[in-house]
């Protein structure tokens, strides 16, 4: 009991301790394969200490709530990523909440960070939010089939019993899992406005989603939601982790802390440095192409499911 | 019959319904021909799955003919072709494909209710072979209507008899003679549509049928 709850409150001191740093690695990543130096991967680090200690301006037209946001968006993703396995499953929050529920807390955040978009009153703010409910809207129900196929595979939505059932030997060969991947990726991409959906450094307006709705932020507000973003970063990087690739969770008796660490910090490392390369090999899409993209993120899931309910049926 | 036999099957079978919705989705006609050649390729190893698991040896010949006429032959001489018409860098201007997409859904299901229903006593890997081989046929067929590219349309008629192939494959396998006799029919059709393509380029100015429509409203 004691030693779950210890496993519980490692694993959310870890999300956060670790979310800038995967941020960092695939900045350095993508530096360097510009061929520029590129900063530190603990730039991220420095920029929130940084925007931590300076004052905090609110627009005069920002009502009460434009301070509250960044505090919401922030705690619910925080919450989702400790659902998480990351090192470890059977954790102490996970009976409390299944994949289905971190969609949804996830969606909760997203409300919260809509809605602060749109509070000051600025065109920017409500053409983020808008583009980012369009994608939503779509990222959504593909998610959802993705956790359809998934729960019907391992019998179960909890991401626990789902990493102990893909560790197993019933598993078998499945194009599901891989077009369950494929979907998953590409959700993970246009979800944390990855390249192709939506350039995360760039402050151009005609390209932006994240960036116009956060424009209004500043000092410790404008850290907690950039906290935030990483934190989900991190967080679909450890969904996909944990399912499609479940090796090193330690569960149960027996348990190896060390091996649970390096083995999770190496899954973090891998998806920083092949988010980079895939990153800097693609060009990003127009908005209204993005629809097409998760489009197809939703065909996968549902061929997925079809595709098991054949195999289901004959065997 | 093992339960690794049945999932490779399934996973090959179904790789290649996956492969005829890139091909839905793929709108730049460079790209497609490539996962044209793709889908034949995953159809080869299906084949030759196939032929293992029967112990049929005459499979592995419909599987090298497939792989030689499909995955190597026809793309090479629609390249050459595309190249002719200067068609390289051409996007297809494609509208609505979600609509398509969930088209493409909806044949699938249609494919998998009604081959799974057909018949209780056979094989299993037959009649998942066969939904399957239905599906990719149906999503040829609905390739040919949506496409307004001629080229588009040609690649989803050979897409639509890799379908036939994998249900023959599936269904206990044909004679040779047959599968001889429908690969050759394949390139016999590649022959004609290649004379077409040219025609239309020459006549039209452009393998678009946009151009066509004209002509239905002179005919009235």
């Amino acid at each position: 009991m004691i030693s779950d709850l210890a496993y519980q409150l490692l694993q959310m001191t870890l999300v956060i301790a670790l979310a800038p740093g995967l941020t960092g690695l695939i900045r350095k990543v993508k530096a360097r394969l510009t061929r520029r130096r590129g900063a530190s991967v603990l730039q991220p680090y420095f920029d929130l200490a940084r925007l931590a200690r300076k004052e905090a301006i609110v627009a005069d037209s920002a009502t009460s709530y434009f301070r509250v946001a960044p505090y919401l968006i922030f705690a619910s993703t925080w919450v989702a990523a400790a659902l998480v396995p990351t090192f470890a499953t059977g954790l102490m929050f996970s009976w409390s909440a299944d994949l289905i529920a971190i969609v949804a807390i996830l969606g909760f955040g997203r409300f919260a960070l809509i809605l602060a978009g749109m509070d000051v009153g600025t065109s920017f703010g409500g053409l983020g939010a808008s583009r980012e409910a369009m994608f939503a809207t779509l990222a959504e129900p593909a998610m959802m089939t993705i956790v359809f196929c998934l729960a019907l595979l391992a019998g179960s939505t909890q991401l626990s019993t789902i990493a102990e059932f893909m560790t197993t030997h019933d598993v078998g060969l499945r194009v599901t899992l891989g077009m369950a991947l494929v979907a998953l990726v590409m959700v993970a991409i246009a979800e944390n406005g990855r390249i192709p959906a939506d350039n995360p450094a760039t402050h151009l307006e005609l390209t932006m989603v994240h960036e116009a709705m956060i424009l209004e932020y500043s000092g410790r507000h404008l850290a907690l939601i950039e906290l935030a973003a990483m934190l989900k970063l991190l967080l679909y990087v450890s969904i996909i982790g944990c399912v499609f690739a479940p090796w090193g969770l330690v569960a149960g008796e027996g348990r190896s802390l060390g091996v649970g660490l390096g083995v999770y910090l190496a899954k973090l490392a891998f998806a920083g440095v092949a988010l980079g390369v895939f990153e800097t090999s693609i060009a990003k899409m127009r908005v209204f192409r993005v629809p097409n993209f998760l489009g197809a993120a939703l065909m996968l899931g549902l061929l997925g499911a079809m595709l098991l309910f054949v195999s289901r049926v004959l065997k | 019959m093992s339960g690794l036999d049945f999932d490779v099957s399934h996973l090959l079978a179904g790789g290649l319904v996956l492969v005829s919705f890139m091909l839905l989705y793929q709108t730049r006609i460079y790209a497609l021909l490539n996962v044209y050649a793709a889908q034949a390729f995953v159809l080869s190893l299906a084949v030759v799955w196939q032929a293992f698991v029967q112990d049929k040896p005459h499979l592995y010949a419909t599987a090298a003919v497939a792989f030689l006429f499909k995955a190597a032959l026809i793309p090479y001489a629609l390249h050459r072709a595309i190249d002719r018409l200067g068609l390289r860098r051409e996007v297809e201007n494609v509208v609505g494909i979600g609509a398509t997409m969930l088209a493409g859904l909806a044949c699938v299901a249609l494919a998998i209710v009604v081959m799974l229903r057909i018949e209780n006593e056979a094989d299993a890997l037959a009649r998942e072979d066969l939904a399957f081989a239905l599906a990719v046929i149906l999503l040829g067929l609905l390739m040919m209507v949506v496409r307004r590219n001629v080229v588009s349309m040609v690649i989803g008629f050979m897409s639509l008899e890799n379908g036939l192939i994998l249900a023959a494959a599936g269904a206990k396998g044909m004679p040779l003679v047959v599968e001889f006799a429908v690969a050759f029919s394949v390139v016999v059709a590649l022959v004609v549509i290649y004379v077409f393509l040219f025609r239309l380029q020459d006549r039209f100015g452009g393998v678009d049928v946009g151009v066509l429509e004209d002509f239905q409203g002179s005919r009235r």
